[in-house]
C-alpha cells in the first residue's frame, strides 16, 4: 500500500554500502520502496532545498525540479546548493542550478528539471470546472506566475490550455509522480495541485510546506493511506482519511479542538489575506498589519472564534519577516523528508495532516484538522 | 529589512564546532547559512563511505581524507567570504586546553562518544564558556544547554555505561548471538591481533585451569613449519573443538544447560584445504587494499545473508589468511564467522553479516533528516546563548511518535546538580581494600576509566603519588612508576580508609577529593573491580551499545582496545533503552514511546515529566514563556 510501488529486486552492492547506516533505522524493503520513488517538488525556497537534500541523500529513484526563476541575493541567503560563483549562474534558473548540486551528493538518484508553471500543470484536470471559468480565480493564478517563475513567455501556453488545446502537456503530469511537494504558492494554486493529485487514479502523496520568520506549517494529504505498524510483537494494518487542502481549511474554526495551534489560524489569516489583496507569497510587510487585523477580526467573527487565539506579535511577526530563518528551514525540511520517507516506505505512523513548529516557544505540534 | 542573518551576536561571534560528521556537516552549513562568519572546527576523523548517506558535504572522492578539512571546503563554495578554520585532530589533544576555548563565545558539539563529550564539558566549565551539547539515533534526537551555574552540566545526570557481560557467560556458557559476537570480537578476535601478551579469558575456564593455559600459551604463536593455512586449522580446533571438549568435562555446568558441541575443521571442511577448495570459485584481490574481502574472496555477496556454516568456517580461515595484511573489512567478517561457529555450537541462531555488524561494533542508526533538525535546533540555542537570553534556554527533545501532540518537545533545562562532582566541589567515596588493591587500579579504572581523565594527577595530601607529563624528570617517572604497583598501603604515603586523595586533569582543569573506606571482599560477578565508587551515579547498564566484557582480572583493560572499530561514526547514540542486540531488529517505536524519561535519564524522569507538564498544561505558563521569548523573535529578525 506504499503508494503503489512494491519491493522486489534486491539492492545493488553499493547501495547496500551506502545505505547501511539508515537500512539499519527502517529496513531493506523500505530502502528498496525509496529507490523507485518519484516525488516532484516546486518553488525552492531554503526549506525546500533542505528537503530536497535530504531525500537525495535518503536515495529516493528520481526528483524532478520547477521553479524557474532567476537567483537573487533573496534566494541565496537561504540556499546552500547554489554556489556563491556569480559567473555560474549565466542566466540558469534556481531548478538548474540546483539540479548540479542535488545529482553531486548522490549519483543514484535521477534528478531533473521541469520548467514552467506549476499551476499550469494542474488546471488541465479542471479546464472546464467552475474552478478555471471563475474569473476572479484565474486572476489569483494568473498573479502566482511571478511566484516561482519569472518567464513570461510561457503565458502563451497557458492561453492555449484555456482555448482548449492541451496538447503542450501531458494530460498525466502528475501520474508520474508518488509524492508532490510545493512551496511558497497562492491559496489557489495548492487547491489546484491537491485537487489534480486526487483526481488521479494512482494515490499521489501531496505536500504543502512554508516558512515564514521563525515559524514553519507543513500540510499533509495521503488520502486514503494504509499502512503497518508494529505493536508489541505483531504488525498491524493501520487506515487514516486525509481531507484534502480545501476540505481541511473549510471546517469551521469552532468545530477544531480547543487547543490547536495558534499558528493555524494565523497561517490561514495571512494565506487569505494575500488571496484578496492580490499578493504574491511571502509578498506583505509591516505596513500591512491593520488590514491583517481587519481581516482577522472578519474571520474570527464568521468562524466565532475569540480574536486572542490568534495573537497580533504573531501576525506581525509573519507578515514582517518573511524571509526565512535556516533554522527553522533546517528544521521543518528535516521533518518534511522524515515525513515523505515514512509515506514512501508505508513504514511508521505518518503525520496528520498538518504540523507547525515556531523556534519562539520551540515547540513542533502535531494538529489533525479533519471531520474524522 | 533588517536582515536576520546579520543579527550582530551572530556576525561577531566565534563559535567552535566539535566535530564535523553527520551533526557537524548539518551545522556548519547551517550556521554558515544563519550568518556566523567566524566558525573553528576539530574533527580527526576521515571520511568514509558509509558516511555518504547523510553526511551531505562529502563525496566517493574524498573518502579517506579529514572530515574538518573537506567540510571547510565544502561549505567556502556557497559562503566564501566567512572564516572557516579546520583543525584534523582529535579534541583531547593538549593544544585544545582551557586558553584556547577560552577564546570562543559558544561551543557546539556534535561527538560520537561519551569520552570526548565528558572532556569538552569539562573544559567549558573550566573555561567558562556556555556549551551546547546534541546526540541523534535513528529519528531520535535532543539538543541540551550547558551554561556554568545556570544550568546543569553535561555529568550532573548519569549517564548511561556500556552493558557488560559476566566473564563466565562470554567464556563458557554464551545464550545469546550476542555473547558469541563478544566472545569473538574482544577475546579471540583481540588474542590473535591484538597485544598477545594482554591477560585474557580466551580459553574456557575448566577444573584444570593450569594445564588449559598452558595449552593456550603455545597455540596462538604460530609454530616455526606451519603456513598460515594450518595455523588457522589448528586455531580453529583449538576454540571451536578443544575448548568445547574442556568446557564439556565440567559436568556441573551442564546439568540445567544444552550442552555444546565441539565443531572441528574436518568435520566441517573434511579432507580439503581452503585453497584447494577455494581456487575454483577464487576471485582475484582487488588493488585496493580497503576492499581486500575474505566474502569476495569466496563469492559471497549479500551481507544480509546468513552463511552456513561450511560458509562460516570457509570465511573464517579465509579472513584470518588475508588479515595478515591488516585489512578493514576483515575484521568484521572474522568476528562474524567465528561468532556464528561458536553460536553453532552453542545452538544459538547463526546471524547474517550486517546483522553482526550492528552488534559487534558501536554502530549508529542514522539518517540525514534527523541530523537536519538538531542542527536547526542547535543553532536556535547557540542564538539565545549569545543574546545571553537565560530564561529560553530549552532542552529539546525530537521525538519519532508525538507525545502531546508534539515531535520536536521543548523542556526547561534543569539547573547544576549540587552533587555533581565535576561542576560542583562534592567528594566522591570509594570503598576499596587498600592492603590487596594497587595505586593502579585506582588510576586505570578510576581515574581514567570512571571518572574520564586524561592526564591525572593523584595526591595525598601534600604528598604527590602519581603524575604524568613531559616535563617530569626520569627519576620521577621511575617513581610514580614503582607507586602504581605499590599495594595501597604501603605507598610511601599510605592509604588506607579515611584517607583522603585528590584526584586533578591539568588539561581538563578539574579536581576532585576521594574517600577512601577500606573494605575487605568484594562480590567476583557483581563488583568484578574489586571496588566500589559512590557519589557518582551510572545509569542502568545498555545492552549492544559497547559490548566490552567486564574482565574480572587485573589486565581489564585489554577488552577495551576494541580492535573492530572499522566503522566510526559522528553521532553519539543517547538513546539506551529497548536496544536488542539485533542490531538491525532494534524498535525505535518501543524507544520512543517512552522517549522523554529514556532521554532524561531514568532518575530524572520525575523531575522531567513535571517540567513538561507545566509546559504543556498550563495555559498561562505558555503565555508567559511566549512573552519573556517575545524579544527573541525580535533578535531572529
Amino acid at each position: 500500500m506504499n503508494l503503489g510501488m512494491d519491493g522486489g529486486e534486491e539492492l545493488t552492492e553499493q547501495e547496500t554500502a551506502l545505505y547501511d547506516r539508515q537500512i539499519r533505522v527502517w529496513g531493506v524493503d523500505a530502502q528498496r520502496r525509496l529507490s523507485k520513488s518519484h516525488i516532484l517538488v516546486s518553488g525552492l525556497k531554503g526549506t525546500v532545498v533542505e528537503f530536497c537534500k535530504n531525500i537525495v541523500l535518503a536515495g529516493v529513484g528520481s526528483l524532478t525540479l520547477n521553479d524557474d526563476r532567476e537567483v537573487t541575493e533573496e534566494v541565496l541567503a537561504a540556499n546552500f546548493l547554489i554556489p556563491a560563483d556569480e559567473n555560474a549562474f549565466d542566466g540558469r534558473s534556481i531548478a538548474e542550478l540546483c539540479c548540479d548540486s542535488l545529482k553531486d551528493f548522490n549519483p543514484m538518484v535521477r534528478v531533473s528539471v521541469q520548467k514552467g508553471l506549476l499551476f499550469l500543470f494542474a488546471i488541465q484536470f479542471h479546464v472546464f470546472e467552475p474552478i478555471v471559468t471563475d474569473l476572479f480565480c484565474l486572476d489569483l493564478i494568473l498573479d502566482d506566475r511571478d511566484a516561482n517563475c519569472a518567464n513570461i513567455e510561457t503565458l502563451p501556453d497557458f492561453i492555449k490550455i484555456l482555448t482548449g488545446d492541451l496538447s503542450s502537456f501531458g494530460a498525466d503530469f502528475f501520474d508520474k509522480f508518488n509524492v508532490v511537494v510545493i512551496s511558497s504558492c497562492s491559496l489557489a494554486t495548492k487547491r489546484l495541485v491537491d485537487e489534480s493529485c486526487r483526481k488521479l487514479s494512482k494515490r499521489v502523496a501531496f505536500y504543502t510546506v512554508d516558512c515564514r520568520d521563525s515559524c514553519g506549517e507543513i500540510f499533509v494529504d495521503l488520502q486514503n493511506y494504509t499502512y503497518s505498524k508494529k505493536k508489541l510483537d505483531e504488525t498491524v494494518e493501520c487506515q487514516l482519511k486525509y481531507p484534502s487542502f480545501e476540505e481541511a481549511i473549510a471546517i469551521p474554526w469552532r468545530s477544531l479542538p480547543k487547543r490547536v495551534s495558534k499558528l493555524y489560524f494565523a497561517m490561514r489569516v495571512v494565506e487569505r489575506f494575500e488571496e484578496v489583496e492580490r499578493r504574491k507569497p511571502g509578498e506583505t510587510s509591516i505596513s500591512d498589519l491593520s488590514n491583517v487585523l481587519k481581516l482577522r477580526k472578519e474571520l474570527c467573527l464568521a468562524h466565532s472564534l475569540n480574536e486572542s487565539q490568534i495573537p497580533d506579535a504573531l501576525l506581525e511577526r509573519l507578515i514582517a519577516v518573511t524571509r526565512e530563518f535556516p533554522p527553522v528551514c533546517a528544521v521543518v525540511g528535516g521533518i518534511l523528508g522524515q515525513e515523505v520517507i515514512k509515506a514512501l516506505s508505508g513504514k511508521g505512523d505518518p503525520l496528520k495532516n498538518f504540523f507547525f513548529y515556531d523556534a519562539v516557544d520551540g515547540k513542533g505540534v502535531i494538529e489533525d484538522i479533519s471531520n474524522s | 529589512m533588517a536582515s536576520q542573518q546579520q543579527a550582530p551576536p551572530i556576525k561577531g561571534a566565534k563559535v567552535l564546532m566539535v566535530g564535523a560528521g553527520g551533526i557537524g556537516c548539518e551545522l556548519l552549513k547551517t550556521l554558515a547559512l544563519s550568518g556566523f562568519q567566524d566558525i573553528h572546527i576539530i574533527d580527526m576523523d576521515t571520511i568514509e563511505v558509509s558516511n555518504l548517506n547523510r553526511q551531505f558535504l562529502f563525496r566517493q572522492s574524498h573518502v579517506g581524507q579529514s572530515k574538518a578539512k573537506v567540510a571547510r571546503d565544502a561549505v567556502l563554495r556557497f559562503r566564501p567570504d566567512i572564516s572557516i578554520t579546520p583543525y584534523h585532530a582529535n579534541v583531547k589533544d593538549p593544544d585544545f586546553n582551557v586558553d584556547f576555548f577560552k577564546q570562543f563565545n559558544v561551543v557546539l558539539n556534535g561527538l560520537d562518544n561519551l569520552d570526548a563529550r565528558r572532556h569538552v564539558n569539562r573544559l567549558c566549565l573550566a573555561a567558562d564558556v556556555p556549551l551546547v551539547e546534541s546526540g541523534t539515533t535513528g529519528f531520535l534526537g535532543q539538543v541540551t544547554v550547558h551554561v556554568k551555574g545556570k544550568t546543569e552540566c553535561y555529568e550532573c545526570q548519569p549517564k548511561p555505561a556500556p552493558k557488560t557481560y559476566p566473564v563466565c557467560t562470554i567464556t563458557s556458557t554464551p545464550s545469546k548471538f550476542v555473547h558469541c559476537i563478544v566472545w569473538a570480537k574482544d577475546l579471540l578476535f583481540a588474542k590473535l591481533f591484538g597485544d598477545k601478551n594482554q591477560g585474557n579469558d580466551l580459553n574456557v575456564r575448566s577444573s584444570d585451569a593450569a594445564s588449559s593455559s598452558e595449552h593456550a600459551n603455545d597455540v596462538f604463536e604460530p609454530n616455526k613449519d606451519e603456513d598460515i593455512e594450518q595455523y588457522g586449522r589448528r586455531i580453529y580446533d583449538h576454540v571451536f573443538g578443544y575448548n568445547i571438549e574442556i568446557a564439556l568435562s565440567n559436568e556441573e555446568t551442564w546439568r540445567n544447560r544444552n550442552r555444546p558441541r565441539p565443531i572441528y575443521i574436518r568435520d566441517v571442511l573434511p579432507g580439503e584445504s581452503v585453497q584447494q577448495n577455494g581456487n575454483a570459485e577464487r576471485m582475484p584481490l582487488p588493488d585496493d587494499p580497503l576492499s581486500v574481502s575474505a566474502m569476495a574472496s569466496l563469492c559471497l555477496k549479500n551481507p544480509q545473508d546468513i552463511w552456513s556454516l561450511t560458509e562460516n568456517s570457509r570465511i573464517f580461515l579465509e579472513a584470518l589468511k588475508l588479515f595478515f595484511s591488516r585489512r578493514k573489512k576483515l575484521a568484521v567478517e572474522f568476528v562474524t564467522a567465528a561468532a556464528n561457529i561458536r553460536a553453532a555450537s552453542f545452538v544459538i541462531p547463526l546471524h547474517s553479516l550486517f546483522e553482526a555488524k550492528g552488534i559487534a561494533g558501536n554502530i549508529v542508526h542514522a539518517v540525514a533528516t534527523t541530523n537536519a533538525i538538531i542542527s536547526g535546533l542547535i543553532v536556535i540555542e547557540a542564538i539565545k546563548v549569545l543574546q545571553n537570553d537565560a530564561n529560553s534556554y530549552r532542552m529539546t527533545y525530537c521525538l519519532e511518535h508525538p507525545s502531546r501532540k508534539m515531535l520536536l518537545m521543548p523542556v526547561e533545562p534543569f539547573e547544576p546538580n549540587k552533587s555533581c562532582y565535576v561542576c560542583s566541589e562534592t567528594p566522591l567515596s570509594l570503598e576499596i581494600n587498600t592492603h590487596r588493591s594497587k595505586l593502579r587500579d585506582i588510576v586505570e579504572k578510576i581515574v581514567k576509566a570512571k571518572l574520564g581523565m586524561c592526564l591525572p594527577l593523584v595526591m595525598h595530601g601534600s604528598a604527590l603519588l602519581y603524575e604524568v607529563g613531559d616535563d617530569l624528570d626520569d627519576d620521577m617517572v621511575a617513581n610514580y612508576a614503582a607507586n602504581l604497583d605499590k599495594v595501597l598501603s604501603e605507598l610511601p604515603s599510605p592509604v588506607t580508609g579515611g584517607t583522603i586523595l585528590t584526584v586533578e586533569d591539568l588539561q581538563q582543569e578539574l579536581s576532585c577529593n576521594i574517600n577512601i573506606k577500606h573494605r575487605e571482599e568484594f562480590d567476583e560477578e557483581k563488583e568484578p573491580e574489586g571496588m566500589l565508587l559512590s557519589g557518582w551515579t551510572q545509569a542502568p547498564a545498555v545492552e549492544n551499545k559497547s559490548t566490552n566484557v567486564a574482565n574480572g582480572a587485573s589486565t581489564s583493560s585489554s577488552c577495551q582496545a576494541v580492535p573492530l572499530e572499522t566503522e566510526e561514526d559522528d553521532e553519539l547514540v543517547i538513546l539506551p533503552a529497548g536496544s536488542s542486540p539485533a542490531g538491525m531488529k532494534r524498535k525505535i517505536s518501543d524507544v520512543s514511546t517512552t522517549a522523554i524519561s529514556d532521554l532524561s535519564t531514568a532518575a530524572d524522569e520525575k523531575r522531567s515529566k513535571k517540567r513538561v507538564d507545566e509546559l504543556d498544561d498550563d495555559d498561562e505558563a505558555v503565555v508567559m514563556l511566549e512573552d519573556v521569548n517575545a524579544d527573541i523573535g525580535k533578535g531572529l529578525q
